[in-house]
């Protein structure tokens, strides 16, 4: 190995590890926020970009159809909540009626737009759309009514829905993988290593992302409100902030950086229907570095994941997956031997 | 009164599954879900264009989807030999379940028709027969063609599975029979996001040609990666990659890719003497006609062979037993065991009894990307 190599797989591992950051964050948040473990967040990786592929070849995503199943199911969902809680017709409908206009409008909007073959950003963009709805309407179908539950029934849930969405997608796309356009021809010769605009693009994006984040939860009253749950969501609701609200939030936004994620891994690989689970583990593993409650923990965790998988696939790439993963032993061991014991009830 | 009543009973059920045993059961148990579902969904829509009886007999078809897990394939296969009484198992078109199906197979005395060449230890596969050629043949095709382009050294780039494994030592063997030597090996997984570590040590052995071993449209991947490393030399894909979504996915720089294949790709441009031409064009017409041009692959030829097979075998065993017994189970062994030389649409084949495997080394048939379709060579 010499320097080229290295500074090639460092940027290979960087890129990836970009990638897995996002993920790790989203994890973090939908812990810190519902402590649901979100195994199913790569699905949203795979969701995001097989849509767009979906998408380029001008047919309408078979997401689209299940998003409006699943918007149905949830309106009903909250029709016979609301009802059981207030006995009034009005309210009942409205509720339901609220949880059924997004997710309907954006599917309508997608099959329009699907034999139209816009140009590729407003299909990244319409595929984003569609993926992020899916966020809140899982919360609700899934999770919500066992918001008391304790983190391993949430788990349990998380490994149900997992394997509902990769059977529905694999339903939806097919057996066979996509590799989408790439968002940029550019490429950068920089000494050994080539900086291609999709290189650039996932770096950019990933950091935009993550600022942003940074900006919602301290300047946002939305983002102040779902730092507040994730403290206490006891304390959280006496102030008058809505926990559901809270959690459809907090999934709609896992989503969108899912789908975010999907679309900058797409031309680099080929994903499948069930590539994202695999993605999806490595931002977990990333978000376990970080305790799953730091955000820069887990950005770093992140970083980290990605060089290893980048060196140990060019030292044994038979043994790659083995030693990625293997990785979270030893720091299970370290947080368990450093970290004390918490009263919290994460 | 009552004593009679029951006795009639019985022997109308006798009578009436005594009719229904007439016919030949097939119990077919592919991967309609899961990783390997590529594979089993274009069988699967081939055998819908089966024919409804072979030789006179009426052909009951049971298909069931083992989701690629082995669990499933033996719980399917048991299924078959217990509830349903069949008198054949075709399937599975995955390694791992067609390896253990292959147990139920032997245990029940059935004959099973595996659309996956499966690696059985000697003995274990008494009941199982392989459709697709061996891996051994086709590594052939590739070493022959490799030697004739003064290929001396390889890279070799595979799935961490038993496909990947399968070839690896396939190739190690025919590449030394022609002097060709593996240089460096690494393996990836079909979901990884990058392969640019396994490409940049496999650039740096720099070999004659690389051999990418991966499936379906998992295949373009690897070979884009290598690519992008600025590998000049030649890339092999073994006949898991030779089907359209390889282009679809890998575009234009998959042109000058040679695959390795059976006849069944590009039947039209094989040269005349070739046996399988006819079958292989019949079986592509026809399958293209229901589900789409170009759509045939390697599978659903699979799929069509099984009844080539049958047409000869099961005339040969109607003579020795009736169906739906053991006996007609031994002979439908013994008939595919001595039948001799079959042209199926993938080759030829030659089952005996101490070779399950079958074809012959002239098999494997390479051919070259050429303008995003297939070029024999």
């Amino acid at each position: 190995m010499d320097a080229s190599i290295a500074s090639i797989l460092l940027l290979d591992g960087l890129t990836n590890g970009a990638v897995y950051a996002l993920l790790g964050l989203a994890t973090v948040l939908v812990f810190t926020v519902t402590r649901v473990i979100f195994i199913p967040q790569g699905e949203f990786v795979a969701y995001g970009a097989l849509t767009l592929a979906l998408l380029q070849t001008g047919k309408v995503p078979g997401t689209v159809w299940l998003l409006l199943i699943l918007a149905v199911v949830a309106a009903l969902m909250e029709l016979v909540t609301t009802w059981q809680h207030r006995r009034q017709l009005v309210p009942a409908l409205k509720a339901s009626f609220k949880t059924l206009a997004v997710p309907a409008l954006i599917a309508g909007l997608a099959v329009w737009a699907a034999p139209q073959q816009f140009p590729l950003a407003v299909q990244a963009a319409l595929s984003v759309a569609v993926v992020t709805a899916f966020g809140p309407l899982v919360y609700r179908v899934a999770y919500q009514s066992l918001e008391a539950a304790t983190p391993l029934v949430l788990l349990i849930v998380s490994v149900g829905v997992h394997f509902a969405m990769t059977g529905l997608g694999l339903l939806f796309f097919g057996a066979e993988g996509f590799r989408n356009p790439a968002f940029s021809d550019l490429r950068l010769p920089l000494g050994p290593v080539t900086f291609t605009g999709q290189t650039l693009i996932m770096f950019g994006v990933s950091l935009a992302l993550i600022v942003l984040l940074w900006l919602f939860f301290e300047r946002s009253l939305y983002g102040k409100a779902l730092r507040a749950t994730a403290v206490n969501r006891l304390g959280a609701r006496l102030m008058g902030i809505s926990s559901n609200a809270s959690g459809q939030l907090t999934f709609a936004m896992a989503a969108l950086i899912g789908a975010l994620s999907g679309l900058l891994i797409g031309p680099t690989t080929t994903i499948f229907y069930d590539s994202g689970f695999l993605i999806g583990l490595k931002g977990f593993v990333a978000a376990v570095v970080a305790g799953l409650t730091s955000y820069p923990g887990a950005l770093l965790g992140a970083l980290f994941v990605g060089i290893v998988e980048a060196f140990a696939s060019f030292w044994a790439s038979a043994f790659k997956e083995v030693i990625v993963f293997t990785l979270i032993l030893p720091i299970l061991l370290w947080r368990s031997l450093t970290g004390g014991h918490s009263d919290e009830e994460h | 009164m009552n004593f009679k009543k029951s006795l009639l009973a019985t022997a109308l059920v006798t009578l009436a599954s005594g009719t229904a045993l007439a016919d030949i059961t097939i119990g077919v148990s592919l991967p309609l879900t899961g990783p390997a579902s590529g594979l089993g969904i274009p069988m699967q829509n081939q055998i819908k264009l089966w024919p409804t009886s072979i030789a006179g007999e009426k052909l009951k078809v049971i298909v069931l989807d083992d989701a690629t897990d082995p669990t499933n394939g033996v719980k399917n296969a048991r299924r078959f030999v217990t509830d349903d009484k069949v008198d054949l198992i075709v399937g599975s078109a995955a390694t791992p379940v067609g390896i253990a199906m292959a147990d139920v197979a032997m245990e029940s005395q059935t004959v099973q028709l595996a659309a996956t060449p499966i690696g059985l230890p000697p003995g274990k596969d008494a009941w199982s027969f392989r459709l697709p050629q061996s891996n051994d043949v086709m590594a052939f095709a590739i070493a022959a063609h490799m030697k004739k382009m003064g290929v001396k050294t390889v890279g070799f780039l595979g799935y961490t599975d038993a496909y990947g494994e399968q070839w690896l030592k396939a190739f190690t063997t025919e590449g030394e029979k022609q002097g060709i030597k593996i240089v460096a090996a690494e393996r990836f997984a079909r979901t990884d996001t990058s392969v640019t570590g396994q490409a940049l040590k496999l650039s740096a052995a720099n070999p004659d040609a690389m051999l990418v071993v991966a499936y379906g449209s998992g295949a373009a991947m690897p070979e884009l990666a290598i690519l992008d490393r600025g590998f000049k030399g030649k890339i092999y894909q073994t006949h898991a990659a030779a089907t359209m979504d390889l282009m679809r996915v890998g575009g234009k720089a998959m042109e000058g890719t040679y695959v390795v294949s059976g006849p069944v790709i590009a039947p039209l441009q094989l040269p005349d003497s070739n046996a399988s031409k006819k079958l292989a064009i019949d079986f592509m017409q026809k399958y293209d006609k229901v589900y789409g041009e170009g759509t045939h692959n390697q599978f659903a030829g699979h799929a069509h062979d099984v009844v080539v097979v049958l047409e000869k075998a099961i005339p040969l065993a109607l003579k020795k037993a009736k169906p739906g017994t053991k006996e007609f189970r031994a002979a439908l062994k013994d008939a595919m065991e001595t039948m001799g030389r079959t042209v199926v649409a993938h080759g030829t084949l030659n089952w005996s009894t101490t070779d399950h495997w079958g074809y012959t080394n002239d098999t494997g048939v390479i051919v070259k990307v050429v303008n995003g379709g297939w070029k024999v060579e």
